[in-house]
């Protein structure tokens, strides 16, 4: 026999399914701690998208139980618009199976692998059939399938299929097992976190093995789905152009050229027709393969202004950023920006950039980097992505901010890119590749940050110096002042005047001498003032003098309310028996321009 | 100067400083103090008394900010805890001033190095040392050998001590106040001030002392202020030679210029400290090539401590500079003991003898 007929007789095709089988690490499922990340990700990535198709608020429910040692039991649980019975074996036990691969605009999830990869991974783990339940109406009732994917076909093995009963009126569950372990709950909770954040409609409930995280949103705008547009002749290749032009061969090359792609008019039409030395009122089924290459090269080297972006991305927005970022990370200072809509190569992108400083971050640490791609979180390989690199590129120092090629100290930096097709740089979506257009574009959008953020860090050193002053001239020097008149043998001298001289501020004193409390607020601005004073301690205080206007027990604390009316340079004062710690509040005053001292530190 | 006079002196000086605040704050200032910057940027040489002092470079210190106002606070807690000491005869120790702070709340010490600090800053306000507040550092164990006769004032009476014929072998331990040692008399013709324990009982072991009529005095390293003052108050009193014998690397340089010129951190008192006239007899880098001593590689910070030394106003002489050139070419450092590869009595009979009357200590 010869080797050719030989070798042919073990030649065979073989099937996506076979082949992710054999790459699990292109998928997002190199390991088993990877794999339930990739898997909570996926199902939360449809649920978001479908939530958003039907434009409903996403109530999504994320759940992580323990079989035995080494197997978990993974349910995502969404109130999206569910999914007809018919379609449900497909959309799940079919790789490269949905509705979103030939749609140009922004969405989570396109190829239709991701949710029936994990099904795969759990059936070559543990051999279990995935669970889905899924309603459309409240009025029909659900329906539970049980599937597996038949690998050498890419078909779905439908195990089982019944009628049930379920207390969602509509939306979608999926429960998959496999071998796995919680090494990378942190990481697993900072994905729902993270999701959270750029998708602030959404509430986010996590049950990982019994322990409770809630997501809240701060949104409750269901955001405009985006619309699917034409694609863009810039953005076109040739097999996609052969493919369009032989589905519909009895047209004219210009209406052709018109009804297909977006931003093409008559004008442009005949532009390109010229350019590629075609006429428009042929059939495209004339045009010959040279033909089709000049036209190609015509298409994409004619001016024609950028795809509608506002109509297929759908940016977050700087308010909702901020409102997120703030409830997750309790900032300091937040600020946002969505950058104007770019194009590159003839794909619509947007980028959002956020900064976030202060609060509970961490000042040691680098800082936190959170990248997104359509509205999902990046976890993996920050190295090679463009968004990581763009922020190591720019010169923070010149915002005060510290940098070890990364920035570093309580700082928290957001990036969304937005686009109806993201460059990732492998098919596991961990990285943004490197495009000039969207690097620039991050770029600008950071710089603009940068200088929000120096100016809150200077107009923080400065209320600093101030309040370090404060805490000098009210709370040290009369210490000064009474050892001082010790040492020389003289009554202490009144350190009032220099308070009054260096702060014109309104300052507030709390001081406990031998079981008496003693308040005293000093009027050190030019203008009289009608101030609330509060008092919280665990002294009943019925002794106090003047009598407050108010007073209540709440707790083990007593809160006391005083009404004042200061004349500019005026003093006012209270006393009370009383030996326990309290503290003191002020209002009627801006925050700047008061000085609360608490002396029995 | 007695205690009676010290303490007439140093009460007013402290009370002066509190003074100077209260009467800022009567007139709503915000009491402040002004020292002198303390680096190295800033020390410059005194023609007249010949020894490194602070420079003009002054810092303003006040009390409007946190910090800086609770420094002022414990200074006035220090003065009012000195003064409590004077009125009372009563002294104590650097480190037991520091666990004495810990009651003090705010103006409580957070580490030691801060009492030393103050302290230093106090002496450069009032112009005085430290012993006129009553404060002594920890006993350092430095010793002195040699014919030369002295009165100390203790708190028993006075003794009167010869420290060859009085003493131990060790010789007599350097008191922490020098203000209470008088030197009477002495039949000596140099005094050599010895960075290691080894070397100065080697020199005592060989009779080194008698022999040549010197007064050994053991540094113990970076030598105490209470032995620098001693050797001023002996190069002083006596007019006699001091010369510095140590090992033969960057860091025992320093030793000697401290003898000689003063220390940064101590330079408002170079003038009671330093002995200018102090020469330094060895080891030089060029005993190490010239007698081939047993030698060890010089590290990186060596070469760099060395470098440094270059740009030491201290050692900007001709002699230093190629001195300290040589050793960097070598590569090599030496230490004193190194001397007794050559047999014990080779410092003593040949290299001591040779160098003294190179420098012209020793005649004929």
């Amino acid at each position: 026999m010869e080797i050719a007929e030989e070798l042919a007789r073990k030649q065979r095709s073989i099937s996506v399914a076979e082949f992710f089988e054999k790459n699990k690490h292109l998928l997002g499922f190199d390991s088993p701690t990877r794999g339930i990340i990739t898997t909570v990700k996926e199902a939360v990535d449809n649920a978001l998208d479908a939530c958003e198709e039907a434009g409903v608020l996403p109530d999504i429910f994320v759940q992580v139980r323990k079989i035995s040692d080494d197997v978990f039991r993974i349910g995502v649980e969404d109130n999206g618009p569910g999914i007809v019975p018919e379609q449900i074996p497909p959309v799940f036990g079919k790789l490269l199976y949905g509705s979103r691969f030939h749609q140009i605009k922004q969405s989570r999830g396109q190829q239709g692998i991701g949710i029936s990869a994990a099904i795969l991974y759990a059936q070559l783990t543990t051999g279990m059939p995935a669970v889905i339940i899924s309603r459309t109406d409240a009025r029909k009732k659900a329906h539970r399938f049980e599937l597996m994917i038949k690998t050498e076909a890419n078909e779905p093995d439908v195990r089982s299929r019944q009628q049930v009963d379920w207390d969602r009126p509509h939306g979608t569950r999926v429960e998959i097992e496999f071998k796995s372990t919680l090494a990378a709950k942190k990481r697993l909770l900072e994905y729902l976190r993270y999701t959270s954040v750029v998708n602030p409609h959404a509430r986010i409930t996590a049950d990982i093995d019994g322990e409770i995280s809630t997501f809240e949103r701060v949104s409750a705008e269901a955001i405009p789905c985006p619309k699917a547009i034409q694609p863009h002749p810039h953005g076109i290749e040739l097999g996609t152009l052969k493919r369009m032009l032989s589905a519909q061969e009895s047209m004219t090359l210009e209406v052709f050229l018109v009804e297909n792609f977006s931003r093409v008019g008559k004008q442009v039409a005949r532009e390109i027709c010229e350019k590629a030395r075609l006429s428009g009122e042929q059939k495209i089924s004339m045009l010959q393969p040279a033909d089709q290459k000049r036209l190609l090269s015509a298409m994409q080297s004619v001016q024609i202004p950028a795809p509608p972006a506002s109509v297929c991305l759908s940016p977050i927005g700087e308010d909702l950023i901020r409102r997120s970022m703030d409830k997750e990370f309790s900032l300091d200072f937040v600020a946002a920006r969505t950058r104007p809509s770019s194009v590159y190569s003839g794909h619509p992108f947007v980028v959002e950039a956020a900064i976030g400083y202060g609060g509970k971050l961490n000042a040691d640490d680098k800082a936190l980097i959170l990248r997104f791609a359509n509205r999902v979180p990046l976890l993996y390989q920050p190295g090679a992505c463009a968004i990581t690199n763009t922020i190591a590129g720019v010169n923070w120092k010149l915002y005060n901010i510290s940098q070890q090629t990364l920035p570093a100290g309580p700082i928290i930096i957001l990036v969304h890119v937005a686009s109806t097709n993201v460059p990732f740089t492998s098919e596991s979506k961990d990285a943004i590749a490197s495009i000039p257009e969207i690097e620039r574009e991050i770029g600008l959008g950071l710089k603009d940050l940068g200088r929000e953020l120096k100016l809150f860090l200077s107009r923080r050193d400065k209320k600093r110096v101030a309040d370090d002053r404060a805490r000098a001239i009210c709370a040290v020097i009369p210490e000064i002042a009474i050892k001082v008149g010790e040492i020389v043998e003289k009554p202490a001298p009144d350190t009032q005047a220099i308070e009054g001289k260096i702060m014109r501020k309104v300052i507030a004193k709390r001081r406990t001498v031998n079981g008496t409390v003693q308040i005293e607020v000093n009027n050190y601005t030019s203008q009289p003032l009608s101030l609330k004073i509060y008092d919280f301690s665990p002294d009943a205080a019925t002794d106090a003098l003047p009598k407050p206007a108010f007073s209540e027990k709440s707790g083990d604390e007593y809160t006391r309310v005083w009404n004042c009316e200061l004349a500019a340079g005026g003093t006012w004062t209270a006393r009370y028996g009383g030996r326990g710690p309290g503290h003191l509040d002020l209002q009627g005053i801006e925050e700047k321009q008061k000085v609360v001292m608490d002396l029995d530190v | 100067m007695s205690k009676k006079d010290l303490d007439a002196r140093a009460l007013p000086q402290l009370l002066g400083i509190a003074q100077g605040w209260y009467d800022q704050m009567k007139q709503g200032e915000i009491p402040s103090i002004r020292l002198p910057t303390r680096t190295k940027l800033n020390i410059a040489f005194d023609e007249a008394s010949e020894v490194w002092k602070y420079g003009e470079k002054e810092s303003l210190r006040a009390a409007n900010t946190e910090k800086s106002a609770i420094h002022l606070l414990k200074m006035a807690y220090v003065i009012a805890f000195i003064k409590q000491q004077i009125r009372e005869d009563r002294s104590s120790t650097l480190r037991e001033l520091y666990y004495i702070t810990e009651g003090w709340k705010r103006a409580k010490f957070e580490t030691q190095d801060e009492s030393n600090y103050l302290i230093e800053d106090l002496e450069i306000l009032s112009d005085l040392q430290r012993e006129a507040f009553h404060l002594r550092p920890e006993e350092d164990g430095a010793s002195i050998f040699g014919p030369i006769r002295l009165k100390e004032s203790t708190r028993r009476g006075d003794r009167v001590l010869h420290c060859q014929d009085d003493v131990g072998e060790a010789g007599y331990q350097i008191p922490n106040n020098m203000e209470s040692v008088e030197f009477l008399d002495h039949e000596a013709k140099m005094v050599i001030a010895i960075e290691t324990g080894g070397m100065y009982a080697r020199l005592i072991e060989n009779g080194f002392d008698r022999e040549e009529k010197a007064i050994l005095v053991h540094l113990k390293g970076q030598p105490a202020r209470s032995t620098r003052r001693l050797l001023h108050m002996i190069n002083e009193k006596f007019q006699l030679p001091v010369v510095v014998f140590t090992d033969g690397d960057p860091w025992s340089y320093r030793i000697f210029a401290s003898v000689a010129y003063g220390a940064i951190k101590s330079a408002h008192m170079s003038e009671l400290l330093a002995t200018p006239q102090a020469q330094f007899i060895g080891v030089q880098p060029s005993d190490i090539r010239d007698y081939n001593l047993p030698s060890d590689k010089l590290s990186q910070q060596d070469v760099d401590a060395l470098k440094a030394e270059l740009t030491d106003p201290r050692f900007n002489t001709d002699y230093w500079k190629q001195q300290i050139h040589l050793q960097i070419d070598l590569g090599l450092k030496s230490e004193q003991q190194a001397f007794a590869a050559r047999g014990l009595d080779f410092v003593t009979r040949e290299y001591l003898p040779r160098r003294l009357a190179e420098m012209g200590v020793l005649k004929g």
